[in-house]
């Protein structure tokens, strides 16, 4: 940070939890607990391995003290500081104004230790804002009241997307479910509860990425292990009858057999990981607007988006999981962006319940927020959707045909292209079919995508700019690409391939005062949609709320 | 006249500096040096062979030497920028047109970049920068002078302007 850093004598200096000198170590000597065991009771393994984890173990205590002596931190009026490093000292201090998200993970062993690391993020994508400071680690306790505190103050809460919020108490909250917070974590405010853990909703677990990522960390966990013992998988008394096997049976039987077996894996590991992450999950919303996600079974998370900062919704549909009829719902804020897994604010579940949450995030009810009736996008659209899908896949195809002819051995290229040249129709199709938006009096809601279908309902007012986009192909077509570009979520979000007069109206009824003057025909309203009743909010207005 | 009427938008005021299609040219200069330079070398070290290597060489040459003579006019032509009261506002892309609108209110730094080119040709880049990953508009090829006043201007406007911006 560039700014001068103020005097404050009066706040003093606080060192991170003595605990931690602890966790540290023993967090490298659990990892190594399962090879630990098998060479007690085998007498299997490596011995220099073991000493050179001593060592390790040894240097890894060591730093922790001195991480501990030279790191302090305090908390001012108007900033959070952090001062750390020995040979290299770091001196970094984040103004509290800028403060955008908190959240707070313990792993088993912090928790066995009370322990928590509180990670905080600025807004501005200045790295030094992005990335934020860490405080690794605090007790659970002081945790959970630097999170209130810092999230409570800074400026004075300006708005909540139009809700009644500001710096006035609102009134009683009317939500049927309202509960004390969690006296573990030191929240005593009420709080709504908008969603709670239900299991039914591990059925879409396989069908997202984790499944993938769960079958990775299995087969990591397995493949550590046996290879921190120095086995080498054609010891293992079974490998010689696998392999006979194998060479016994057919190729498509084998094929079968794996594809099988991988499937059963990414399975398993998907409902493990799914556990992990979402056990004991809740969300709540407390009186100021700030959204409060709990979770973990092992690693305890929970992640707090302070109200002012949130600017939608979004609902995520990838392929598979859309498939399933099943849907996610993050949330865009300032300072959340693909960290923190993209502001998940739910676990997979069913699309009624996904809209639903999304509403209940933008503050409307769902006709009008990412369920809303959307405009489709001109005909033309649906021309260009499919040229861009089809004519790469043609290339491919081409290209698949000629190393087929070329090289016999590869005769299987030729039909695997052209079936995906067949897929690429209704892919582009799909795409085009899925394109609209809409603008409500306080959100603009967009849809794009096929393999990875998006439905965003964002703030009018966390619009920070426009990027329009023409390529010469759109220009031929009369079409543009606008995008709404926000502090939140990943920084932009497209309305795709619609009449150039329709995009500019778009970006004119949602702020007029920097688009009027660059209309000097004045910009039509979109016939026939709820936009008119956005146009109405003149620049005084608009004022209100900054 | 559909391509005339591209967007209902008026194009930003400006035209950037006239130098600028020199800088553009040298920069596609630049690049045939950097890309036809060391297949020559290496055409020459292996003694004058293997013949296909002269011939990309030629068309890599030609292509950049192409590029630098008949692009930088028409870029000239499209890129345009304004400052209104209200927003920056650009337009630039040769086959993408791009409109970059960011309000004033919403600009977070403004930098000046002078490159070893553009300080020879005494030339500029500004860069505004919003709260946003996607938001940043560049003004390539301003005049040096105008672009100090530029940023000085907007600098002030923006620290006059309250909250974070986000």
């Amino acid at each position: 940070m560039t700014e001068p850093i103020p005097v404050a004598a009066e706040v003093p200096w606080r060192r991170l939890d003595g605990k931690m000198l602890v966790v540290a170590p023993l967090q490298h000597v659990v990892r190594l607990l399962p090879v630990l065991v098998i060479l007690l009771f085998t007498g299997r393994g490596d011995p220099v391995r073991m000493w050179i984890t001593l060592g390790i173990t040894v240097l890894l205590i060591v730093l922790g003290v001195i991480r501990w002596k030279t790191t302090r931190y305090r908390i001012t009026d108007d900033r959070v500081e952090l001062h750390s490093g020995w040979v290299r000292r770091q001196r970094r201090s984040v103004p509290r104004d800028r403060l955008r998200t908190v959240d707070v993970t313990s792993t088993l062993l912090h928790r066995v230790f009370g322990l928590g690391v509180l990670h905080v993020r600025g807004a501005s994508s200045a790295s030094a804002d992005h990335h934020g400071l860490k405080l690794d680690a605090v007790s659970a306790a002081e945790a959970a009241r630097l999170r209130t505190e810092l999230l409570q103050s800074g400026p004075a809460p300006m708005r909540v997307g139009g809700r009644a919020v500001g710096g006035v108490p609102a009134a009683e909250p009317e939500p049927s479910e309202v509960v004390r917070g969690d006296s573990r974590y030191g929240d005593h405010r009420r709080a709504q509860v908008l969603s709670v853990l239900r299991w039914p909703w591990i059925r879409f677990a396989p069908l997202t990425v984790s499944a993938l990522a769960g079958t990775g960390v299995l087969v990591a966990a397995v493949w550590n292990v046996v290879s921190e013992l120095g086995l080498r998988p054609r010891d293992l008394p079974f490998a010689a009858d696998v392999e006979e096997r194998i060479r016994g049976a057919a190729i498509w039987l084998t094929i079968g057999v794996l594809a099988v077996v991988l499937l059963v894996v990414a399975v398993v590991g998907s409902l493990l990981m799914f556990t992990e992450r979402w056990w004991g999950y809740r969300l709540t919303r407390d009186d100021d607007g700030t959204l409060r996600v709990h979770r973990g079974l092992l690693t305890r998370r929970s992640l707090s988006v302070a109200g002012t900062r949130q600017r939608g919704a979004e609902v995520s549909e990838p392929l598979l999981l859309r498939a399933g009829r099943g849907a996610q719902t993050r949330v865009l804020a300032t300072g959340l962006g693909r960290g923190s897994q993209g502001g998940a604010l739910q676990p997979p579940a069913t699309r009624r319940e996904t809209h639903l949450l999304a509403a209940t995030v933008a503050g409307e009810p769902v006709e009008r927020s990412t369920l809303a009736p959307l405009r489709r996008h001109p005909r033309r659209a649906l021309w260009r959707r499919l040229t861009r899908a089809v004519v790469p896949a043609a290339v491919l195809c081409a290209a698949g045909w000629t190393v087929a002819g070329l090289a016999p051995g590869w005769y299987w290229l030729g039909p695997l292209t052209t079936a995906l040249l067949v897929l690429s129709v209704p892919v582009g199709v799909d795409r085009y079919r899925n394109l609209g938006h809409l603008l409500t009096a306080r959100h603009l809601v967009t849809r794009w995508g096929s393999l990875h279908r998006r439905t965003v309902v964002l703030e009018r007012d966390g619009v920070i700019g426009w990027r329009i986009r023409q390529s010469i192909f759109q220009r031929r077509a009369g079409l543009v690409t606008v995008e709404a570009v926000t502090a939140a979520g990943e920084g932009g979000y497209p309305v795709t391939d619609v009449t150039a007069a329709d995009g500019v109206a778009l970006a004119a009824a949602v702020t007029p005062s920097v688009l009027d003057p660059l209309t000097p025909l004045g910009a039509e309203e979109p016939a026939g949609d709820l936009a008119a009743q956005g146009a109405g909010r003149g620049p005084q207005e608009r004022l209100d709320h900054r | 006249m559909t391509a005339a009427v591209a967007l209902p938008l008026r194009p930003p005021a400006h035209r950037v500096d006239p130098r600028a299609v020199q800088w553009w040219r040298l920069q596609g200069l630049a690049a045939l040096v950097v890309l036809a330079g060391p297949q020559l070398v290496v055409w020459i070290v292996l003694g004058m062979s293997p013949s296909w290597l002269l011939v990309t060489t030629i068309v890599t040459a030609a292509l950049a030497a192409g590029y630098a003579l008949v692009v930088p006019p028409i870029r000239y032509r499209i890129h345009r920028w304004e400052i209104t009261d209200e927003a920056v506002y650009t337009l630039s892309g040769l086959l993408v047109r791009e409109w970059r609108i960011a309000p004033i209110s919403r600009v977070q730094t403004v930098d000046t970049e002078h490159g070893p080119l553009q300080q020879w040709l005494k030339l500029a880049s500004v860069t505004v920068t919003t709260a946003s990953a996607r938001g940043p508009v560049t003004i390539h090829g301003l005049a040096a002078p105008d672009a100090s006043e530029l940023a000085r201007v907007l600098t002030e406007t923006t620290q006059a302007t309250p909250g974070d911006a986000t």
